[in-house]
């Protein structure tokens, strides 16, 4: 009764750069939201995924965090009905004529929902307005296409505009290749978006999420004044796979995680996804401005 | 030739290095400085102070080396994070001294190994391109082989990016897309061709200003010709406040994707 392919979330880690798209599978198959049973990559267990929803997509057994749709974790992390969403009509183009690419486009909007790997927008967390950047999973493996990095830009010259925080959560496979040099362009775009907000004296907190790696870890992720991670989130610059292609040897176990990154200097803290939001209003309270109260 | 041969030709070992360059256009007047500080001094990345004409200038290189050991010894043009840091580190020098900077740019990519990434690999380029974008000097970046993704772009956020015209710049190898795309690493030429990473095509896309003469090893007024030119776009530039050319960077990076 269970289809270990039902979930194409739960692919181990070193699958998770861009797999070309086999026919039927992947890309096309369909979310099954009223799945029973899901084995969770953390403890090997099959749990319900109706609990494992109910806990914000977190393992109940072994706390295990699976991955979040960029509305889920709005929902998460938004007080109820102020996000409002920034630029959601900007679509991408097939700028260089990729082959595929206007198909897999589509295919993305389908199975995501979301017209582009990231959802920008203004909401309030425990009364406190902030710019939020949301990155979303199912959208091309998050991929940063010249949208991608549009709405980013656009997002952070909005908070500082009018002197806002903005909270970045990332989940990315890296550049989108079919974009060519156009998408490693949003890199240098992106960063120096980020500089004027920082320049401007304003707060940049990034939340990453499993897996940040390529393009995305090497510009805006990488760019917080604060850093969070998620549990055991993978966050590199050269996936694991191509690292163990590269040097033909095997990595040790806990490399590349958001602990090992903790450990080595690269991140502020790795905060569960039950604390997330309380953790972000305090370092947003943290730097509101002298003499600032909350609107209520 | 088509966008494979110009891959090719990017790669070939008889291609001009940085060093090639620099000895070319600097001469003697080439002071290199070494080491970020932090860590150690990579190899993969040369840096230092020379004179472009009447001008003191910051030079900055990824050096793939010129033979077998010297390859060896630079790991051949792949930086780790310590290089990008260097790098960083003069950068910040020039802007003190109100140095421009040339950057030469030539490597297959940062490197990809446990090291690298232990070191913060996409934390040193991303705080390059990050300082770049607001550093108040002038900066050129010329790729004179190959510009591999962002191992590249961390020495090319620029106010004018030239290339070579047998040089290439992507944001993935060709043989890594076709094999993650197609699974298959017998369609990289096909891969190569869609792209778009000859400096042709990307001055097309606005990507680059100049295309700029394959130089020959010994054509020394070929090298005279590009100091000229270097020189003039950075007198240019240099007359700018130091706000117009850090908005003049912002906006030239703004509009890719701005559609
Ligand atoms: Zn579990």
């Amino acid at each position: 009764m269970f289809n270990g392919d039902i979930f194409t979330f739960l692919k181990p880690k070193n699958e998770l750069e861009s797999q070309p798209a086999k026919k039927g599978s992947e890309e096309n198959r369909p979310y099954i939201p009223d799945a029973m049973w899901v084995k969770c990559p953390g403890c090997k267990d099959m749990i319900l995924a109706a609990d494992m929803e109910e806990n914000n997509r977190v393992c109940v057994k072994c706390g295990h965090h699976f991955r979040l749709s960029a509305n889920k974790r709005i929902e998460l992390l938004a007080d109820i009905g102020t996000f409002e969403e920034m630029d959601a009509d900007l679509q991408s183009k097939n700028v260089i004529d990729f082959p595929e690419y206007t198909r897999k486009l589509k295919s993305a909007q389908i199975q995501s929902g979301e017209s582009e790997s990231v959802k920008t927008g203004v909401c309030k967390i425990g009364g406190i307005k902030t710019v939020i950047c949301v990155m979303d999973p199912t959208f091309m493996m998050g991929s940063m296409g010249s949208v991608t990095g549009e709405k980013i830009t656009r997002a952070f010259e909005y908070a500082t505009r009018n002197a806002l925080p903005i909270i970045a959560c990332t989940v990315s496979g890296g550049a989108r290749m079919q974009e060519g040099i156009l998408s490693l362009m949003q890199m240098a775009k992106t960063s120096g978006a980020v500089k004027k907000h920082s320049d401007a004296g304003l707060l940049y907190i990034t939340v990453l999420t499993d897996p940040t790696t390529g393009g995305v870890t090497a510009s805006f992720a990488m760019e917080g004044d604060i850093i969070i991670s998620e549990p055991n989130a993978l966050i590199a610059f050269a996936g694991p796979r191509v690292i163990e292609q590269t040097i033909r040897q095997k990595l040790p176990k806990n490399f590349q995680t958001a602990e090992f990154l903790l450990e080595k200097g690269f991140i502020d803290m790795v905060v569960q996804r039950s604390d997330l939001k309380e953790t972000l209003y305090k370092l947003l309270k943290l730097h509101m401005f002298e003499g600032e109260v909350l609107p209520v | 030739m088509n966008a494979f041969d110009k891959v090719t030709a990017a790669r070939s070992v008889d291609k001009l290095t940085s060093m090639d360059f620099i000895e070319r256009m600097f001469k003697d007047s080439f002071i290199e400085l070494h080491g970020d500080r932090r860590f150690a001094d990579d190899k993969a990345v040369i840096g230092g102070v020379a004179m472009l004409h009447d001008t003191p200038v910051t030079v900055i290189g990824l050096e793939k080396g010129r033979n077998l050991k010297e390859r060896m010894e630079r790991n051949f043009g792949m930086a780790h994070p310590e290089g990008y840091r260097k790098a960083l580190r003069l950068m910040k020098q020039a802007e003190k001294f109100k140095r421009p900077i040339i950057c030469f740019v030539d490597t297959s990519g940062a490197y990809c190994g446990i090291g690298a990434e232990e070191r913060g690999q996409g934390q040193a380029i991303a705080e390059n391109i990050m300082e770049m974008m607001a550093l108040k000097t002038p900066i050129i970046s010329i790729f004179i082989g190959e510009g591999g993704s962002g191992g590249a772009l961390a020495l090319a956020v620029a106010d004018e990016v030239w290339m070579l015209e047998n040089s290439v710049y992507s944001v993935i190898s060709p043989e890594g897309c076709a094999s993650i795309l197609w699974k298959d690493s017998s369609r990289t030429a096909e891969a190569a061709e869609v792209l778009k990473l000859t400096a042709q095509d990307l001055f097309k896309l606005g990507v680059i200003e100049r295309i700029i003469r394959e130089p020959k090893k010994d054509e020394y007024k070929a090298f005279e010709s590009l100091k000229v030119l270097i020189g003039r776009t950075l007198e240019k530039n240099s007359r700018l406040s130091e706000n117009e050319l850090v908005e003049t960077r912002y906006n030239r990076f703004r509009k890719f994707g701005n559609s």
